[in-house]
Parts: structure tokens; sequence; C-alpha cells
């Protein structure tokens, strides 16, 4: 990186931090959640980019991972006495009972336990393929819930857990948000995103390189763990409640359909499309609620909004395959001259 | 336990074994010709049951046997409208656009249901025929368990002389085994793949009346989890050959009721069998039971 753009990059964080501050005294609670919201699909958006866009393994299991980190960071977080209170039918485990984190060696510690999952996950499936992997990792989510759903003593089973401290505020969340983007530029830009990109394009050709493809791919799948698994901690955190019906397929699908719009490999397209889609996810609220115009009244049907975002998401696959950015960035060279995005490896269709 | 509560969940699992094996057939046709995860499969069977259920609303209850074969053909063209609509225009796409796009469908139907037919959960109409109770010895069995086997064997038998034996059944199993070259034979591939869709679609139909005549309860999502396990027994069997998606929904059914017939304690984790199972099979033996092995052009 040339030194002017590092210092173009800096004054561009420390304006964005100062919005931030700017919306922090501007914005009630309930937009205060939206914006923390977009921080969180951020890193999730961008964590399944990572495995599916960038390296090109068709993964449905983020989810999983987010319960995962979800609990891991709950459960740490809780003080005893609401442990006591949430642990009524059978009383929690003894290792976890006293336990009572910070957040920040929480959310690290929800990271890696995630991460842990994907590798131990990983190892196996990853021989595997296309829709065959699909559906191997989305059986490994359904199988996290169903065991989370069962395992009382450890995780409340189908209660739930409820008055997680609500420590997720726009820093932490939008501080997480900004580390996982340049973690994922530098990634990309580095000899390792190269390697990715490789597999993406041709395995065989990328073997006969001498990328060590099964590496390789354990690497961006237990990276991808560990940022869901952050993700899904950050947003326990948020709502204050979590049960493992919250974690269904529903969930990927969401995620999925932030890095579809954005352009499946693309950094920038990621970020924008997680931003746009949680602000219209909210907005589009007014589709399920009767409106009064005054003169006339326009009776909402509740679930509308997902129609929308289903056919929305349809409309993109059949006729915009590339998404918002397809797989092209940002650059400040754009940014100033206007020359037209940096062009990437366009995908090879085959 | 005794004889008795042994059988009773033998017939159980051969019921609920019938009913995946004849779901997984459609999977199975699917992807033998397109290599497509029909993701949309058990979305389809889901319209096919509320089709049935507001049928047999209109005509009232004794005119069940006009209803049922109504939201047959209704599912049988609804299967070929969803192929038109989601998968034609992507026919020369890389798989993992298509396979994103049988979610999306998948997901545009289920939330299309929970618009028009509402939340909340809707009782299927069970026509006395199929409520009879039947006694043999000490073992009582209602008698839509016993209708289930016998309806998927005949489709069963059906299926597989119009696949082997009719013309049209050749053509299908020329543009499973190459796309171009049975173009070039003159075979109209789009048909041969749309009448697929249907004649899988039509299999869920029947599948799903039969699923809420067992399970009489309707709601907008029933068709995920049992198009997920019906996936699974499809490829647990050898994805692309029906005899083994008939096996692995066997297999399904059965060691899904004897596990919690059996060790009652893992009642809880009954959903989890198929994938522990399909995880296993695919670690162990990618290509399934009865598949074949592929070898990686390259």
């Amino acid at each position: 990186m040339k030194k002017g753009r590092l210092v173009l990059n800096i004054i561009a964080i420390a304006l964005f931090i100062g919005l931030l501050f700017l919306f922090r005294m501007t914005f009630d609670s309930y937009k205060m959640k939206i914006l923390n919201l977009c921080g969180i699909y951020i890193i999730l958006g961008l964590s399944l980019n990572l495995i599916n866009g960038f390296t090109g393994l068709f993964s449905l299991g983020h989810a999983g991972f987010m319960a995962v980190g979800a609990y891991t960071a709950g459960l740490l977080t809780m003080s005893p006495a609401m442990k006591e209170m949430n642990f009524f039918m059978k009383p929690i485990v003894p290792f976890l009972a006293e336990v009572e984190w910070p957040f920040f060696p929480a959310l690290l510690m929800a990271g890696v336990i995630s991460a842990l999952m994907g590798f131990l996950i990983g190892s196996p499936v990853l021989k595997l393929k296309d829709d065959y992997l699909a559906i191997a990792t989305l059986g490994f989510s359904e199988i996290i819930r169903v065991i989370f759903t069962n395992t009382q003593s450890l995780t409340n089973g189908a209660l739930g857990l409820k008055g997680l401290p609500i420590y997720t505020n726009i820093w932490w969340s939008w501080g997480a948000a900004i580390f996982t983007i340049l973690f994922m530029v530098f990634l990309i830009k580095g000899s390792y995103g190269k390697a990715l990109k490789a597999i993406r394009e041709d395995e065989i050709a990328a073997e006969a390189m001498g990328i060590n493809l099964f590496k390789h791919k354990v690497m961006s799948f237990t990276m991808g763990a560990f940022f869901a698994g952050i993700g899904g901690a950050l947003l326990g955190n948020l709502l204050g409640t979590i049960d493992p019906n919250m974690f269904r397929f529903v969930l990927t699908f969401n995620i999925l359909l932030i890095v579809v719009l954005g352009g499946i490999g693309s950094i920038t397209g990621t970020v924008i499309s997680a931003v746009v889609v949680t602000v219209a996810m909210e907005a589009l609220r007014v589709l399920d609620e009767t409106v009064n115009l005054g003169f006339v009244t326009i009776q909402g049907i509740p679930g509308m909004r997902m129609v929308i975002f289903s056919i929305l998401l349809m409309i993109v696959i059949l006729f915009y395959q590339q998404g918002l950015m397809g797989t092209k960035e940002f650059t400040w060279d754009w940014f100033f001259n206007g020359k037209g995005f940096r062009k990437t490896l366009k995908k090879e269709v085959k | 336990m005794t004889f008795q509560v042994f059988m009773q969940h033998l017939a159980n699992g051969i019921s609920l074994g019938s009913l995946y094996a004849l779901i997984a057939i459609g999977y199975t046709m699917v992807y033998g010709i397109l290599r497509l995860i029909n993701f949309a499969h058990g979305d389809i069977f889901m319209i096919a049951t509320y089709v049935a259920f507001y049928g047999v609303m209109l005509l009232g209850m004794q005119l069940w046997w006009i209803a049922f074969p109504a939201a047959i053909i209704f599912t049988y063209f609804f299967g070929r409208l969803v192929e038109r609509a989601a998968y034609r225009p992507l026919r020369n796409s890389p798989r993992i656009s298509v396979l994103i796009s049988a979610i999306g469908v998948s997901f545009l139907i289920e939330n299309l249901a929970i618009v028009i037919f509402g939340g909340r959960p809707k009782a299927f109409p069970i026509p006395s025929i199929f409520n009879k109770i039947i006694q043999i010895g000490d073992v009582s069995i209602v008698s839509i368990t016993f209708f289930i086997p016998v309806i998927t064997l005949t489709l069963l038998v059906g299926l597989v002389y119009f696949i082997n034996q009719t013309k049209t059944g050749m053509a299908m199993r020329a543009v499973s085994k190459d796309y171009e070259a049975a173009r070039l034979m003159a075979i109209d591939v789009d048909k041969i793949i749309s009448l697929t869709f249907g004649i899988g679609s039509v299999l869920a139909a029947v599948g799903g009346i039969m699923w809420g005549l067992k399970f009489p309860q309707l709601v907008p999502l029933m068709g995920l989890m049992p198009g997920l396990k019906c996936f699974i027994a499809a490829v647990v069997g050898g994805i692309g050959d029906i005899r083994g998606a008939v096996l692995g929904g066997f297999i399904l059914g059965l060691g899904e009721i004897m596990l919690v017939a059996f060790l009652p304690a893992l009642t809880g984790y009954r959903d989890a069998f198929a994938f522990v199972l399909l995880i296993v099979i695919l670690l162990i033996k990618p290509t399934g039971l009865m598949g074949q092995k592929l070898t990686e052009k390259v």
C-alpha cells in the first residue's frame, strides 16, 4: 500500500468514527439497534463471503457457528445469579456456574470455540464438493441446533438463555466490523488470498501450482467460523436473549442474501449490501403493518416483507448474477479519478 | 419390548420409510438429470398438501377422491412452473448460481405460503377410509399405515416401467447420461427436464397428501424438514439412482422410528439422526450405497 493511500485510509476511518459519534448523539435506541445490527451483519457477511465467495466452497453452516459463538459468549458473560434464575429445570454444569468474564475475552473465546468447531467439522467435510458440501454443512448446523436444544444443563435447552448482559454497543459492533474488513482486505491481497482465489477458479490448476488444497480450504473455513462466532456473540449480547430456534437455516439464508446481493467475492459489495439489507429489512416493516394515509387505508399483510426480499433475491440471481459489485472492489483511484473500479479476475463461467 | 410393540413400530417405520422413499425419488430424478439439489422440492410437497386441504374444504369431505387427484394435477403444473421460472434461465450458469436460485425459490414459495395460507396451523381432513383401525392379533394399526406402502409400491412399479420401457423414459435416461449427445439425437432436452420436474412433483404431491393423512397438521414450513430428510435419503442410497432412493428412504424411516423405540433417551435427537447418517455416509462412501463411482474430468 502506498503511503498516501494509508493516510487516506486512516482519515476515512477517523471520519467514520466521527460519524458514529454523531449518530450516537442523534439516534434513539431503536435506530442505534439497527446501526449495531448493520455492523454485525457486515462481520457475518464477510465471513460467509470468505468461504463462499473467495474460496468457492459452498457452505450453508453459518447459523451453527453463530449459535456456538452466541452461546459461548452468553454463558461466559452472564452473572452467576442470572444463571441460577435461567437454569431452573436442571442446574447448570458446575464449571460454568460461577464464571463471569468481561466482554472482550468472552468475545475472543466465542470466536476461538467457533473456529475450533469449524476446524473439527471442516477437516472431514471439506473433502466433499459443491452441493454435497452445502448439504453436509447445513446438516452440521442443524445437528448443532438439535444438540443445543437437548443439552439442558449446558445450554438450558429449548428455553434458551435470557438476561444476557447487553454489552454490545456501536463501538464493539463497528470496531469488530472495521477489524474484520481490514483483516479481509489484507488477507485477500496477500499470498493466502491469491491462493484461495486460485482454488475458487480452478482446483486442479491450483493444485498443480503447488497450493495445498486441503490446508487452504480448512484455513478459510476455520477463519470464516471464527468471525461467524464473533458475529453470533455480538448478536447474542445485543439482543439479550438467545434460544436454539434463532439459529435456523433462515438465518444462514439472510446472510447468503447479503453476500449474493453484494456480489460473491467482493468485500466492498458485502459491506454495502449488509448495511442496505439490514436497514431495508427494518424499513420495509411498513409492508407488514396497516398504513393509514388519512383518506385511504392500505391493509398491511403480515409476512409481505419476506416475500419482497425473496423476489428481490430471485431477480438478482436470474438477471444480475454478478450482484452489486461482482468481484470488483472500492479503490481510491476510482474515488479520485473515476477510472472505474479495480478490475479483478472475473469468475470463469463454465 | 414385547413382540406386539415391536410390530407396531415396524409398521410405523415401514410407512414412514415409504413416504421418505416417495419424496426422495423426486430428488433423485431431478439430480440425475440436472445435477441440482432441488431445494424447492419440500415446498412443492407443502403446496400440494395445502391445495388438497382447500380442495376438500371446497368440495366437501365426500368428494376427497376428486380433490386429491386435482391437487396432484395442480402440483404437476406447479413443479413445471418452478422449473421454467427458476432453473431454466440458469441452464448454462455455474452450479453455485443454480444452487442459490434453488434456495431462493424455496424461500419465495415458503414466504408466499405464509402470506396466502397464513401461519396458523391447519388440520388436514382425513376421509374415514384412511382412519379405520385394523386389528391383527394384538397389533392395532391405522389403515393409512397400510395404504402408504401399497401406494408407494404401485407408483414405484409404474415409474420403473415408464423409465425403462417407454420412449420418453429412454429420452430421460439419455439426458441424464449426456446432455449434449442427447440433444444431438434430436431429444428436446428442455421438454424432458420439464417433464422430469413434473413427475417428481407428482410424487411429492402424493407423498404430501399421505403425509397430511398421517400427520394431520399443516404449516407453511412443513416441507422443510421432510424435504431435507428425503434429500438425505436420496444421498444415502446413492443420488441419481431410483432403487437407491427407495433404499435410503427405508433406512431413514426405519432408523428414525427404531432409534426412538429402542433408545427413548435419545428422542430429542431424532431430527439429528438423519444428518448424522448423511455425514457418516458421505465420509465413508460419498457416492451413496448404490451409487456408481464418478471420475472427475479435467
